[in-house]
C-alpha cells in the first residue's frame, strides 16, 4: 500500500442472504473480502461463475448490503452510508456499466446518454454534445438517437449503456462485462474508452470474461474465489 | 443542508386499527421517495396524514418553509397550512377527477392556483396555462375544453400541470399511474421524471407498482400493517431485500 | 280574532333577525345565518327580504317595493299590500319619499340618501355555490379568504365569450375582505352599491342575512386586462329618453317590434312628467 488513499477499499467484507420465505435459510456467499483499487488503476475480478464477482461489485455500488466489514469508496463507507450519501456518490463519483440497460420507456437514446451529465448540473448543450460524441464513437447510427433504446438489439443496448456510463468522467468506474456481445471494432472503442478513463485517473473495477481485453487494460487481477466462505473458514 | 421534510413518529389509528404507526424519515431536497406495500398497508393513510388531508393522532410533519425554516405543519394554523398546500405543495390524486374541476376548462384548471395566489392578468394566466399544457404534452387547441372530454392519460397530465404551475417544492402522489394503460403509464413516468429533474422537485410517491418506483424513486419505504418494515435505496431494497415481507413482495411480481 | 302583530312577525323573531342584521352590518359582506320563518308566500317570492323588512319597519316608515325596478308588478304589489295590511305603514312608489325600499333585482336609479334602507331579496347568497357545492368548504374559503375560485369563473367567461359575460349577480369584494353576491342585480347597478343608504340582503330559503353599511367599498372582481364594465343596452329610453338608466327590452307588437324602456318605473314616470 502506498501512502495515497485508495479510491475503493474493501476490508473484511462478508455477505449473507437470509431467505425468510424458505425457512429462514441463511446463505453465506462471501467472507472477509479485502481489496483496494488506486487512482488510475484497473483491477479485474476473476473466479468461476457464481464465485461472487457480481456480488462484490454490487456491494461496492451499494446495490447489495454488506453483512459485515467496510466498503469505502472515495472516503465514504457504502456499507453504512445513508441513502442520500450513496445517491450523491453515484451521481458525482461512481459510475456503473451493467450488462442490462434499465431506462424509462420512450426516452430518446441521446437523452439517456446525456442524463448522467444533466444530473450533475452540466449545461444541456454541452451534455448533448458529449452524448453525440460517444454515440458516434460507439457506432450507433444517428437515425437511432431520437428513438428509445428499449427497442434496440442487445449489442446496441450494450453500447448505449457504455456511452451512458462513460458520459460523466467518474473518478470510480465499475464495469460488468463491458466488451460482451460487441464486435471487434466496437470492442476496440470500449477498450480505448477504458484506457482514457485510466489516463485521467479513474479507479476501475471490472469483470472481464474477455481475457485479451483483461490483459490489455487491467493492471491487476483479484481472484474472488479466495473470499469464498469455505476456504476462508 | 436541511431536510425538506422531516416526519417524526407519525401515528394514525382508526379506532382499534392501526392506519400507520411510528413512521419517521427525512426527505432531502430533490429526492424522490417511493412508498410501497399492499392494499391496506397504510401507505395512503400515511400520505394523507403528511399532506394534511387526514388528522393524525400523534407525531410531527416538519417542512422547511421558505419564510420561517423548519415548521411542524400539523400544529400550523389552518390558513398557513392551506397556503402552503397551494404554493409549496402539490397533491396528485390517483383519480384525476378527484384533483380536477371537471366543470372548468383545462386552462381554468391550470390557472386556478395562479389566481388563488393573486394572479389578476388574464393574458398572463392564459400564457402560463398554454406553456404548462405544452409541458405535459396537451395541445394548446384543447385549452378551452373541459377535462370530461379528455382521455384518462390526458386528465392525469392535466392534473399534474394544475399542481405544478405554482412551482411547488414537494409533490405527494397517490398511485399516479394507477388505472392507466401501460403505454400511457410510460409516457407519464417519463414526463414526471423530467419535471422532477428540471424543477428540482422532491416527491413522495405511493404505489403498489414496483416497476414505477424502480424508474422514479431514489429511495424506497416498504410498509406492512401500518409499519415501515424496510427502507433504503430503491435498487438495494428491490435487489437485496432484507425483510421477509419485502422478499415476498419482490418475488411476487413478474420480473421487470 | 286578534290583529296581526306589527309587521306580521312576533317580536322575538324580529329581535332575532335584528341581531343578525346588526352582526351583518358589523361584518360587511359576511353571511350571517338566521332562523328563517315560514312566511305566507312561496320561497322565491322574497321571503328573506320580507322578514328583513318586517324586522326593520317602524310605524312611522314609508315603504316602497319594486320588482325589477317596477312598482306595479305582481310581486311588488302583493308585498306592498302585505305590509299595508300587517304593519299599516304608509306606502309610496316615489323613491325619494320612501324610508324602506324592498327590491328584487334592481337598485333605483335615483341615488339613495342617508336614512334610507334598501332591502334586497336574495335567492342564493353564496357567490361560489356553482363552483363549489359544499357549504362546509365555501365557509372555510370565506374564512381563509381563498377566493381564487371566483376568478376561475370570470376566466371561464372570457375564455368562452371573449369578455366577462356575467351580466347579473356580479361578485364584489367588500372592504377588501369578503366576496359577496349582490343578489341578481344587473352589473350596471354594481357601482351604485357604494351608497349613502343602508343595504340589507335577506335569503329566506337559504337562511342567510348580510349587509353593507353606508359608504362601504364594494369592488367588482375583474382582471387587469379585462376590467369590470357596468354595461347596459346601447339605447335611450323609448318613453323618457334617458341615456343613463338601465333598460328593459319590451316586445310591443306581433311583428317583433321592440322598445327599450327604463326598468325603474318611478324614475321614468318622473322624467316623463318633468318633460311635459
Amino acid at each position: 500500500m502506498t501512502g495515497v488513499e485508495p479510491m475503493i477499499a474493501l476490508s473484511d467484507v462478508s455477505k449473507t442472504f437470509t431467505l425468510h420465505n424458505q425457512g429462514g435459510a441463511v446463505i453465506e456467499v462471501m467472507r472477509n473480502a479485502s481489496l483496494s483499487v488506486a487512482k488510475g488503476e484497473c483491477v479485474a475480478l476473476v473466479g468461476a461463475s457464481g464465485a461472487g464477482k457480481s456480488t462484490l461489485m454490487r456491494m461496492v455500488y451499494g446495490n447489495y448490503l454488506a453483512a459485515k466489514g467496510k466498503v469505502v469508496v472515495a472516503g465514504l463507507d457504502v456499507a453504512q452510508a445513508a441513502p442520500r450519501e450513496i445517491l450523491a456518490l453515484r451521481r458525482e463519483v461512481m459510475g456503473y456499466v451493467s450488462q442490462f440497460l434499465r431506462v424509462v420507456p420512450r426516452v430518446p437514446t441521446l437523452e439517456v446518454v446525456a442524463e448522467p451529465l444533466l444530473a450533475v448540473g452540466e449545461d444541456r448543450e454541452a451534455a448533448l454534445a458529449r452524448a453525440r460524441d460517444l454515440l458516434t464513437r460507439l457506432n450507433i447510427p444517428q437515425t437511432l438517437w431520437s428513438l428509445s433504446p428499449t427497442t434496440f438489439s442487445g449489442g446496441e443496448q450494450q453500447r448505449v449503456n457504455i456511452a451512458r456510463g462513460f458520459a460523466h468522467p467518474y473518478p470510480v468506474l465499475l464495469l460488468d462485462e463491458p466488451t460482451a456481445s460487441l464486435d471487434a471494432a466496437n470492442r476496440e472503442v470500449v477498450l480505448t474508452l477504458i484506457e482514457e478513463a485510466k489516463d485521467r485517473g479513474a479507479a476501475i473495477m471490472g469483470i472481464f470474461h474477455d481475457e485479451a481485453a483483461r490483459d490489455r487494460v487491467c493492471d491487476r487481477v483479484v481472484d474472488v474465489t479466495g473470499f469464498a466462505p469455505l476456504q476462508a473458514a | 443542508m436541511t431536510p425538506l421534510l422531516s416526519v417524526r413518529a407519525l401515528t394514525k389509528r382508526y379506532g382499534p386499527h392501526i392506519g400507520c404507526a411510528d413512521v419517521s424519515f427525512d426527505l432531502w431536497p430533490g429526492e424522490v421517495m417511493g412508498i410501497v406495500g399492499e392494499s391496506g398497508s397504510g401507505k395512503s393513510t400515511l400520505l394523507n396524514c403528511m399532506a394534511g388531508h387526514l388528522v393524525c393522532d400523534s407525531g410531527q410533519v416538519i417542512f422547511d418553509t421558505r419564510a420561517d425554516g423548519p415548521t411542524d405543519t400539523l400544529t400550523m394554523s389552518e390558513p398557513a397550512r392551506r397556503m402552503l398546500s397551494r404554493t409549496d405543495w402539490a397533491f396528485v390524486h390517483q383519480h384525476a377527477r378527484d384533483g380536477l374541476r371537471m366543470g372548468v376548462s383545462a386552462g381554468g384548471n391550470v390557472g386556478e392556483r395562479l389566481m388563488a395566489v393573486g394572479a389578476r392578468n388574464y393574458g398572463d394566466i392564459r400564457d402560463t396555462a398554454i406553456d404548462w399544457l405544452g409541458r405535459v404534452e396537451i395541445s394548446e387547441t384543447r385549452i378551452d375544453d373541459r377535462p370530461t372530454t379528455f382521455s384518462g392519460g390526458m386528465q392525469q397530465r392535466l392534473q399534474i400541470a394544475r399542481n405544478l404551475v405554482t412551482g411547488p417544492r414537494l409533490v405527494f402522489m397517490d398511485e399516479p399511474t394507477g388505472g392507466l394503460d401501460v403505454s400511457v403509464q410510460a409516457r407519464l413516468l417519463d414526463l414526471l421524471r423530467g419535471l422532477v429533474r428540471d424543477m428540482g422537485l422532491s416527491a413522495i410517491i405511493v404505489t403498489h407498482d414496483l416497476a414505477v418506483v424502480r424508474l422514479l424513486a431514489d429511495r424506497l419505504m416498504v410498509m406492512k400493517d401500518g409499519h415501515v418494515v424496510e427502507a433504503g435505496l430503491t435498487d438495494q431494497v428491490l435487489d437485496d431485500p432484507q425483510h421477509a415481507y419485502t422478499q415476498l413482495l419482490v418475488s411476487s411480481v413478474l420480473q421487470v | 280574532m286578534q290583529e296581526y302583530n306589527f309587521a306580521y312577525l312576533d317580536e322575538q323573531t324580529k329581535r332575532m333577525i335584528r341581531r343578525a342584521i346588526l352582526k351583518g352590518l358589523a361584518i360587511p359582506g359576511y353571511q350571517v345565518p338566521f332562523a328563517s320563518r315560514e312566511m305566507p308566500m312561496p320561497y322565491g317570492w322574497g321571503t328573506g327580504g320580507v322578514q328583513v323588512s318586517a324586522a326593520v319597519l317602524t310605524p312611522d316608515d314609508t315603504m316602497k317595493v319594486i320588482d325589477q325596478g317596477a312598482d306595479d308588478t305582481t310581486n311588488a304589489v302583493s308585498i306592498r299590500k302585505f305590509f299595508e295590511r300587517t304593519a299599516g305603514v304608509a306606502t309610496t312608489t316615489v323613491t325619494g319619499e320612501a324610508t324602506v325600499i324592498q327590491t328584487r333585482h334592481r337598485i333605483p336609479e335615483e341615488p339613495l340618501k342617508e336614512g334610507q334602507i334598501l332591502v334586497y331579496q336574495v335567492p342564493i347568497p353564496e357567490p361560489m355555490r356553482f363552483l363549489e357545492p359544499r357549504e362546509t368548504e365555501t365557509r372555510k374559503m370565506h374564512a381563509l379568504e381563498e377566493y381564487g375560485l371566483m376568478h376561475v369563473k370570470l376566466y371561464e367567461d372570457i375564455s368562452r365569450h371573449g369578455h366577462i359575460a356575467t351580466a347579473y349577480a356580479y361578485p364584489v369584494k367588500v372592504e377588501g375582505r369578503y366576496v359577496m353576491d349582490p343578489s341578481p342585480i344587473p352589473k350596471f347597478d354594481n357601482p351604485k352599491l357604494e351608497m349613502a343608504a343602508i343595504q340589507l340582503f335577506g335569503a329566506g330559503r337559504e337562511q342567510r342575512i348580510y349587509a353593507l353599511p353606508p359608504h362601504t367599498k364594494a369592488v367588482s372582481l375583474d382582471f387587469e386586462d379585462h376590467p369590470f364594465e357596468a354595461s347596459k343596452a346601447d339605447h335611450p329610453c323609448g318613453l323618457c329618453g334617458a341615456q343613463d338608466s338601465y333598460l328593459d327590452e319590451v316586445i310591443v307588437d306581433d311583428e317583433g317590434g321592440r322598445l327599450f324602456v327604463c326598468s325603474d318605473t318611478d324614475y321614468c314616470t318622473h322624467r316623463q312628467e318633468a318633460a311635459r
